[in-house]
């Protein structure tokens, strides 16, 4: 039964980072119906800023995650000027076509810049408190991933305050909701779209610090990210923020359940079961309340 | 007929003559073995062809159908059973997964598709290397009598076969609905089109030539660790070689397939990094600027060579 808990614990603790790590590609689907399938190498990129900065100047990464989400707000805008919004003018279903093709060229040449720039090795960060852990009935949680789990909500709490209480937020969800009638009511258009994609490296960034201040960081991880934060926006229902946050837990602790039960070799098979499971059944995600 | 038809005819017949009588008139294994690979990979990017250019849908999971039919193919082939059994069992392999994928994902228009091939070849090269960590050797009494020969044809028949169902879906009923498809699905279903089993027969059959595109790699590889089969590279080199030449078109992943191998020998970009930075961007450029890949780079500049060099029965007709 401990033992039981002590994998839901865990898998909480992680659950919520694949949640964060979704967001961020939930909502620039959401605006700019494209599929960024290099996210999970922004959120490598937002772990080797977090090594760096904790490496070179001693800054803890729960506050360095502030700086790498600033990073990459600056290199996703940078991206997407460059390519993905060459798109734009597309319809609907080439421009998403597209953004997974470029994505996914994209994710092949930021890995192998990485690895040329850093090398292929697993890097870590160790801070003072990286061992800590607080009994919690017979069990133990790890105060870092809690720490980065607290992170998690807070940001996400942010975002959603942003999103609901400011012009540009509000002006993005008009655009999530329809870009015509957003254009038509005066917002601009062109500058949400850039926000939006520099606003989901930004969640990527900060996600990606989170990551490396509790597992080991190297130019591969990105595309296993992707895959994690693919599913979580499947299964939370594409474009749902809040949903996609709870799928994010939710595959956490099914991982962590599937581990126990089958054995950690095929703990990644879960996750590609749920996938077909919640499109056989509910399409539009798990977790929405509303169909379409 | 036509000069126009004729010309390109002649040449196929050339090359599809000199490519059949290379093995009996060349001894050098390198060049026996390096068109084998032209042949493989115009196979494997044929088979993305047949739904990604022609039906539109695009997979990323290329190289689990491929790792699939590889890995069935070796161990039924290193168990000692025959080796059109083992072929056979790797095409059908990949087929079961086309349709455990393709039956949930095709149903829907968006990005699902997409994320079920990427995921389930992911998920395969990940717990392959997890549950299979040992290497697979040939061995010794294999090895001894290993000839590049058969391997040669083999990827031969598989190249035209899968050639073949490309040309046919280009004059077919099946690949008019596709092409349909392709364009809108809303208008494809309003005329009487159903998208999901023209999709779904499309991946199927990619699935059942990539899948034996395997086999034949597991034939042919001296030794291999079992996941190798399944990495990304395998999804995105044909990617590449399909866009380079041309999606949607019959010669296109056959072109694309020999100007990559000639790039790839000439920039001695064999493995490793620089492979993947010079393709990566290569792939970006073409999706961004060059959509039409090498056919239609090719085609428009014949069309303005024609049309500067008007032949004597347009004479007089302006352009």
């Amino acid at each position: 039964m401990t033992i039981l808990l002590q994998n839901a614990i865990f898998g909480t603790l992680i659950g919520g980072l694949y949640g964060l790590a979704a967001v961020g590609l939930s909502l620039v689907f959401g605006v700019l119906q494209m599929l960024n399938v290099a996210h999970g190498e922004l959120i490598m990129l937002g772990g080797y800023a977090g090594f760096w900065l904790f490496t070179l100047w001693h800054i803890d990464p729960f506050i360095s995650f502030i700086l790498s989400g600033l990073g990459l707000f600056g290199a996703g805008i940078v991206l997407y000027l460059a390519m993905f919004s060459r798109l734009i003018r597309f319809d609907d279903e080439t421009k998403l076509k597209n953004s997974v093709l470029i994505g996914f060229g994209l994710s092949l040449v930021m890995e192998t810049l990485a690895i040329l720039a850093w090398n292929a090795d697993e890097r870590a960060i160790t801070t003072a408190y990286s061992g800590a852990v607080f009994p919690l009935g017979g069990s133990v949680v790890p105060l870092s991933r809690l720490g980065a789990l607290m992170i998690a909500f807070l940001v996400l709490g942010g975002l959603h305050l942003f999103l609901h209480r400011t012009y540009l937020g509000k002006a993005i969800r008009a655009t999530a909701a329809d870009v015509e009638a957003a254009s038509l009511a005066g917002i601009p258009v062109p500058t949400v779209f850039v926000m939006a994609f520099g606003l989901g490296s930004a969640l990527a960034g900060i996600a990606g610090t989170l990551v490396s201040m509790t597992d080991a960081i190297s130019p591969s991880i990105g595309l296993g990210w992707t895959l994690k934060a693919l599913i979580v926006v499947v299964l939370g229902g594409m474009g749902n923020i809040f949903g996609t946050f709870v799928a994010g837990l939710f595959l956490g602790v099914a991982e962590s359940m599937s581990s126990f039960f089958l054995g950690n070799a095929y703990r990644e098979v879960m996750g590609l079961f749920l996938f077909l499971l919640a499109l056989s059944v509910r399409p539009q995600g798990l977790f929405t309340r509303r169909s379409g | 007929m036509s000069a126009h038809g004729l010309i390109p005819r002649a040449l196929l017949a050339a090359v599809a003559a000199a490519v059949t009588a290379l093995p009996a008139a060349n001894h050098n294994e390198a060049v026996l073995t390096w068109t084998f690979l032209i042949l493989l990979y115009a196979s494997l990017a044929q088979s993305w062809n047949l739904l990604g250019g022609f039906g539109g849908q695009v997979n990323l999971g290329t190289a689990g159908f491929f790792g699939l039919g590889a890995l069935v193919t070796r161990f039924l082939w290193l168990g000692g059973h025959p080796l059109w059994e083992a072929l056979t069992a790797g095409g059908l392999a990949s087929v079961v997964m086309s349709a455990v994928v393709g039956i949930p994902s095709l149903r829907f228009r968006g990005p699902y598709f997409a994320i079920g091939t990427l995921a389930v070849a992911e998920i395969l090269w990940i717990s392959v290397g997890n549950a299979l960590p040992d290497v697979s050797p040939l061995p010794p009494a294999l090895l001894a009598t290993y000839s590049i020969i058969p391997r040669y044809y083999l990827a031969l028949g598989l190249a035209t076969a899968v050639t073949l169902v490309a040309w046919w879906l280009t004059r077919s009923r099946f690949g008019c609905g596709l092409a349909a498809v392709r364009e809108d699905e809303g208008v494809a279903e309003a005329i009487g089109v159903d998208p999901f089993r023209h999709k779904l027969v499309a991946f199927m059959l990619s699935g059942i030539f990539a899948g034996i595109a395997g086999g034949i790699f597991g034939y042919y590889h001296v030794s291999f660790y079992p996941n190798f089969v399944f990495d990304p590279v395998w999804t995105f080199d044909p990617l590449l070689i399909a866009y380079l030449g041309g999606i949607g078109t019959v010669w296109g992943p056959v072109i694309g397939a020999v100007f990559f191998l000639v790039l790839q020998e000439t920039l001695a970009l064999k493995a490793g990094e620089m492979h993947l930075l010079v393709f990566g961007v290569l792939f970006i450029v073409v999706v961004l600027a060059l959509p039409g890949g090498l056919m239609d780079a090719l085609g428009r500049l014949s069309r303005r060579f024609l049309a500067r060099h008007p032949s004597p029965v347009g004479a007089g007709a302006s352009d």
